[in-house]
């Protein structure tokens, strides 16, 4: 059986929740599970899109710029005094329409993503400077952040509303990516493009479907935010594209395209967010972080390589020695 | 891996001509479009929540509850915790040090941890850490006055007391807050000391932060009103200019002003930056010992200005002080001496006796002058 490095996460996920459990105080109670899954949602969240993007050989460097405007538009339309019930659409409409510019711009103009999505990072991230300058709002209704917050829990559990959502969510990209013809086809379209084309797939109209869906989840993401905070700044969420990313990678989806699963990237975010959690409580120092994730990031992209170039190894010599 | 029988039939790619015109999808997507708007405005028709409703303005309940002991001694083996805008701060690494070495002297324990970036969210991991760690008082200078308050909330109904320093929080947030000076001494000692050096005349500019910067614009507010005074009817403020913080604009503009203003005869920086860069202009300009250059700046920036005669003086809180009150004050808090109440008085070590103000706010003291005698006795 080859390995799949996917699988490799999700047990490298449970050796790290289990030693957290056996060597860190205060990480298995209650508030701070909600806590540390909580503080990853709207990375969670915007890596489900970003899973398939990715899967389809695109990527949408954009998202939490996307979530940065939505926050700043939140907070923008909040103070002026508009109905929480009348932002929330609005906003998600904004993010479906910065989804639209991406994929017409990658799929109309013929432009490649990661640059098209560079352009989007800076242009998105510009006009939340542009709505909200340097102010932050606050104050945002009790009623609508306690669903947001750590503190709300689903009953009798430590998941969060956003966590529950984002469980929800992966079940139905799961699905969608692995047991329909939409997710085949998007499979197809990242192992080559011009070949699914060919087969009859309908490329342009699927990738610029994917990145509304990206938008419309980051634009989402951007409420969550606000809410979890009660801040709205137009930096929320800065840099927090290149954590989606790196989640999406460690879980083992191919950035060049064509391969990769929903569990992969759920795992990788997860373990992200629990080694993040379990370094801080035991007081290491940010930087070091920074390096663990990092280390993980290059060992997930190199692993899977290495072995099929072993592999291939012992291939060949298998072959001229008999 | 994919399997060929699993692409749809080739059959499909006679659709595409149409779609990819795409007449049905864009009058799909228009529609779609109207229906969302169209419940969007339904729903603001409503009423819904607005920001009328909600205005939870929550006044600091520090001092509710419990009762102040201003005798209770302090207790052994507290464990305080400084969280700074960023671990990698240069001047709050200062503050936080000179606090964990205070927490020594009354036999605590005291550590820093932060993010790596100052942006606004990022502290509030560190603070829920802090609590599951079971810290006694968490000191921290807030990136953004709010995102911080739902967390630290959590943490003081834990009993785990909240001291905000150099940069505070909303006040409903924390119990304390250790403020460097007054804003209004800071801006109106400024003036003070400006015009003794310029014996009372002439035309003056301030060179400030960033055009919004709060802090700024509160002490360049106090400046004004103390330039009202009879005393400064000789000096005439000309211009405010914005460096933004930045050492090169900070620079430029200093030259800007010069330029514009030839009998300009002093500048105020208020802002460590611009101080540093309007000096650095000065000392190698023809304006050195005719232009009087006062401000905020630190002793290691300023020094070479100091020793060469470009600046006679300039001024800023000690933040080791700063951050040796704030050991104090969290200690006091979690000992019982005080609850955070106004008027309750502490001791903090060799400073002496500090009382709570209002809104829980504990002020330093005057800022501290920096001049060729005293500078290099200080070294931040």
């Amino acid at each position: 059986m080859k390995p799949r490095w996917d699988t490799a996460v999700g047990v490298l996920l449970v050796a790290v929740f289990v030693t957290g459990l056996g060597t860190t105080d205060g990480f298995a109670s209650r508030d701070n599970l909600a806590f540390a899954f909580n503080d990853i949602a709207e990375v969670a969240l915007m890596a489900l899109p970003m899973t398939l993007l990715v899967v389809a050989g695109q990527v949408d460097l954009s998202v939490a710029s996307m979530l940065g405007l939505s926050s700043a538009l939140t907070g923008e339309l909040w103070d002026k005094g508009w109905a929480f019930e009348t932002i929330v659409p609005v906003v998600l409409l904004v993010g479906v329409a910065g989804g639209l510019l991406n994929g017409w711009l990658v799929t109309r103009v013929g432009l490649p993503s990661l640059a098209v999505t560079i352009g989007t990072l800076a242009l998105y991230r510009g006009l939340a400077s542009v709505v909200l300058g340097s102010n932050a709002i606050t104050d945002f209704p009790e009623t609508y952040a306690k669903w947001a917050v750590d503190t709300t829990t689903v009953p009798g559990t430590f998941l969060t509303y956003p966590v529950a959502l984002f469980i929800v969510l992966a079940v139905i990209a799961a699905v969608v990516l692995h047991s329909t013809g939409l997710g085949r086809s998007l499979f197809a379209i990242g192992a080559q493009e011009d070949a699914a084309y060919f087969a009859g797939i309908r490329v342009k109209r699927i990738k610029l479907l994917l990145f509304v869906v990206a938008g419309l989840v980051s634009a989402f993401a951007g409420v969550v935010f606000t809410l979890r905070y009660g801040s709205a700044r137009a930096d929320n969420g800065q840099g927090f594209e290149m954590l989606v990313i790196a989640a999406v990678l460690l879980g083992g989806v191919d950035f060049d395209g064509g391969k990769g699963t929903v569990f992969g990237a759920v795992a990788g975010v997860l373990l992200i967010g629990v080694l993040k959690n379990l370094l801080t409580l035991n007081d290491v120092a940010n930087e070091v972080q920074v390096i663990v994730t990092g280390l993980l990031l290059v060992a997930s992209v190199l692993t899977p390589r290495m072995i099929t170039t072993v592999s291939a190894w012992r291939h060949r010599r298998a072959a001229t020695t008999s | 891996m994919i399997q060929r029988s699993a692409l749809p039939s080739p059959a499909t790619t006679l659709k595409r001509g149409a779609a990819r015109r795409g007449h049905i999808p864009r009058h799909r997507a228009a529609a779609t479009a109207a229906v969302v708007c169209a419940l969007a405005v339904t729903l603001a028709g409503c009423g819904g929540t607005t920001k009328k409703d909600t205005d939870n303005s929550g006044k600091a309940d520090s001092g509710s509850g419990a009762k102040a002991n201003p005798d209770a001694p302090l207790k052994k083996g507290l464990k305080l915790a400084f969280l700074p805008k960023q671990i990698n701060n240069p001047y709050l690494k200062i503050l936080d040090t000179s606090g964990i070495g205070a927490a020594r002297e009354f036999g605590g324990k005291g550590k820093e941890v932060g993010p790596s970036d100052a942006s606004a969210s990022s502290q509030v991991s560190y603070i829920n850490t802090l609590v599951q760690q079971r810290q006694d008082a968490i000191l921290i200078a807030a990136n953004d006055p709010n995102a911080v308050c739902g967390p630290l909330k959590q943490a003081m109904k834990k009993n785990i007391k909240v001291v905000a320093y150099d940069s505070d929080t909303a006040p409903a947030c924390r119990q304390l807050f250790i403020n460097q000076a007054s804003s209004e001494e800071i801006g109106r000692s400024q003036v003070q000391h400006l015009a003794k050096q310029l014996d009372y005349k002439g035309e003056i500019a301030i060179l400030s932060a960033t055009q919004n910067a709060t802090n700024q614009n509160t002490w360049i507010g106090f400046m004004k009103d103390e330039l009202k005074k009879p005393a400064y009817k000789n000096m005439k403020l000309v211009k405010t200019v914005y460096g933004d913080d930045d050492d090169q604009k900070s620079f430029q503009e200093t030259q800007g002003l010069l330029k514009a203003y030839p009998k300009l005869k002093g500048i105020i920086s208020p802002t460590t930056v611009g101080i540093a860069a309007a000096a650095r202009y000065i000392s190698d300009s023809s304006y050195k010992g005719k232009v009087v250059l006062n401000g905020l700046g630190t002793p290691n920036q300023m020094r070479k200005y100091v020793k060469d005669g470009t600046v006679e003086q300039f001024a800023l809180w000690d933040p080791k002080k700063l951050g040796y009150l704030g050991s104090y004050a969290a200690a006091a808090l979690a000992s019982g001496q005080i609850t955070g109440a106004e008027g309750e008085k502490f001791k903090a070590g060799k400073l002496g006796e500090y009382t709570v103000g209002k809104d829980g706010e504990v002020i330093l003291g005057p800022p501290t002058v920096f001049d060729k005698s005293n500078i290099d006795k200080f070294h931040f």
